[in-house]
């Protein structure tokens, strides 16, 4: 692998990257959840689910300091959240690009790299060719070398989604913060991508939180589960949290979990009941 | 200063020396905005300023000031306003264009203002040099500003211009890595402002929309490499500025503003060619 740190193995001992103790976020003159302890080591995989509007994007933002929490402490490693610059990558929720816009692929991957530099690049000199083999480099990681060349509006959701992890992936982040990267990608995809995002966190040691929907595609990938739901969060080994019980009561209506031949647990909801719709759980006040 | 007619012999006076100075660096200021107001898609904040530039040059003639202290004052003033309004807050079509044309009509309140106080014959000139452009009634000091101002604009466009289009194309990403999304945006249309401020003594205000979104996007449809699109907008704003020029001298009836969006306007028909021939060409993708 390309990656600088080579973290393989010494999962458990990682001191945390991330650490929320007793956080609390409101919105808008209400609590969205409140007392979420987490921590997060070096190559780890952790999910973050739970109900529409119930605060996971909030819970990002809080990590990239873009939403200041209400009470308890976050740390972002070892400093304030936001502070950290290009030591955490960051992929946005639904984001697609206008199908007119003729800008490159790589050109938006570039801008991960180099985008927060004043004036303009320097089309000579070394440092743009280091710069230009580091981008061919991740978008090769990602897979994504054959349609990086085409204008971004012309690829389709999953090469656009691809190519905007590989823009996350450009600095060599430390922490990797994405949000609903399988949104509108078909199964093979999902599952491609998962493992992608899997691969770079337990080979290249970087701490990875995805927001999802379906935990199914990422079950097996995964270190830890937070569930956010009721203004409160839970948190723990997939084993523990991805249960029938559990689940049934964060999202209020019944769900199952099963076994596939293999043994993987599988994530169904019950088509008759209605899901309790868009309901923030969020605590008045 | 004499109003000047074009004609054979223009290539030697000093007027046009004058136009081409000023037209050039007021072509590159247009060109390298005008690429980030397509890409913004903006447009529109474009033509709700060549607006307020009539306005506020009338409002200071009114007032007994220089008509260009009014133009920049105005735009730049109106840039910054809908700045503040915001790019998702934006008022609906209907307020933003009934508040334009109430606009319009007080910049013909002020013109019949200055008119009234003064003889009515340059006032009614004052009023179509703003909304037409002079670009031949340049004198020397008048080129220098444009020019300073002209440059000045686009030393500053060119600083901005890496975070601008990382805001631009990805303002959330842009954001998290400490990119000043907010400030960006709102320097960048005092920056607009200025340009529209500056283009408006070339063409007019009426058509400075077309100078500000012709070369540009005929370099968007045109370029896949964001900064050599940049560089190619500037680039096709120059060229055409000069054609037309070029143009108005050689063929005395047709005015500059005129030739320079008709060469502006022909260059921008022609990228449709280029995209269809393009598309007809083996390695395609279909045509919307
Ligand atoms: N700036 C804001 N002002 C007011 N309310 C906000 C703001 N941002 C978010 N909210 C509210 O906070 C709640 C949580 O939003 P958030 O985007 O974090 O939800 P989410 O869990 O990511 O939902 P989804 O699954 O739909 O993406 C929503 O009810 C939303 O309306
Ligand atoms: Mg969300």
């Amino acid at each position: 692998m390309t990656g600088g740190r080579e973290m393989t193995g010494a999962r458990e001992t990682a001191r945390p990257v991330l650490c929320l103790c007793g956080a609390a976020v409101r919105v808008g003159g209400r609590t969205l959840w409140s007392g979420v302890d987490l921590e997060v080591g070096a190559g780890e995989f952790v999910a973050v689910l739970g109900p529409n509007g119930v605060g996971k994007s909030t819970l990002v933002k809080v990590v990239l300091g873009m939403q200041p929490v209400a009470a308890g402490e976050v740390s972002v490693l070892g400093g304030r959240p936001g502070e950290s610059g290009s030591r955490v990558g960051y992929l946005p929720q639904r984001r697609s690009f206008d199908p007119s816009l003729r800008i490159r692929g790589t050109d938006i991957v570039r801008l991960g790299l180099d985008g927060d530099r004043w004036g303009i690049p320097r089309p000579w000199g070394a440092r743009r060719a280091r710069e230009r083999e580091r981008v061919e480099e991740v978008i090769e990681l990602v897979g994504a070398t054959a349609c990086a060349h085409r204008p971004i509006g012309r690829c389709s959701g999953g090469e656009q989604q691809r190519l905007l992890i590989a823009q996350a992936l450009v600095r060599r982040p430390e922490i990797l913060l994405l949000d609903e990267p399988l949104d509108s990608l078909d199964l093979p995809n999902q599952s491609a991508v998962a493992a992608l995002v899997g691969r770079i966190c337990h080979q290249q040691g970087v701490a990875v939180v995805m927001v999802a929907h379906d935990v199914n595609p990422i079950l097996h990938h995964l270190d830890r589960v937070v569930y956010l739901a009721e203004g409160r969060a839970v948190c723990g080994p997939p084993s523990e949290v991805v249960t029938s019980a559990t689940l049934s009561r964060l999202y209020r209506t019944p769900v199952e979990v099963l076994r596939t031949g293999d043994g993987r647990p599988v994530v169904v909801g019950h088509p008759e009941t209605p899901a309790v719709q868009g309901g923030p759980h969020a605590i008045a006040g | 200063m004499t109003l000047a007619t074009a004609g054979p012999s223009a290539w030697s006076q000093p007027f046009f020396h004058h136009a081409l100075l000023a037209g050039t660096f007021i072509a590159l200021a247009a060109g390298l905005v005008g690429y980030f107001l397509v890409l913004r898609a903006q447009v529109f904040t474009g033509d709700a300023l060549s607006h307020v530039a009539f306005t506020g040059a009338m409002a200071a003639l009114a007032g007994g000031y220089d008509l260009r202290l009014g133009l920049f004052a105005g735009c730049v003033g109106a840039g910054l306003l809908l700045a503040g309004v915001g790019r998702r807050g934006r008022a609906d079509d209907v307020v933003t264009g009934s508040a334009f044309a109430w606009i319009l009509g007080l910049g013909s309140f002020f013109l019949t203002l200055y008119t009234s106080s003064r003889s009515g014959v340059t006032g009614g000139g004052a009023g179509t040099t703003v909304l037409f452009g002079s670009i031949f009634g340049l004198n020397g000091g008048q080129t220098l500003v444009a020019v300073l101002i002209g440059a000045g604009i686009c030393v500053a466009v060119l600083l901005i211009a890496r975070p601008l289009l990382f805001a631009t194309l990805d303002e959330a990403v842009a954001a998290a890595r400490g990119v000043p999304v907010r400030v960006l945006g709102l320097g960048f249309l005092a920056l607009v402002g200025a340009c529209a401020g500056e283009a408006t003594q070339a063409v007019g205000s009426l058509l400075l929309l077309g100078l500000l979104a012709a070369p540009a996007g005929a370099a968007v449809r045109l370029a896949d490499r964001p900064f050599l699109g940049l560089g190619l907008s500037a680039g096709l704003a120059v060229l055409e500025m000069w054609t037309g020029l070029a143009i108005s001298a050689l063929v005395p009836t047709l005015p500059p503003s005129f030739a320079i969006m008709a060469a502006a306007t022909a260059v921008y028909v022609a990228t449709f060619l280029f995209a269809r021939l393009r598309a007809v060409g083996p390695a395609v993708v279909t045509m919307e």
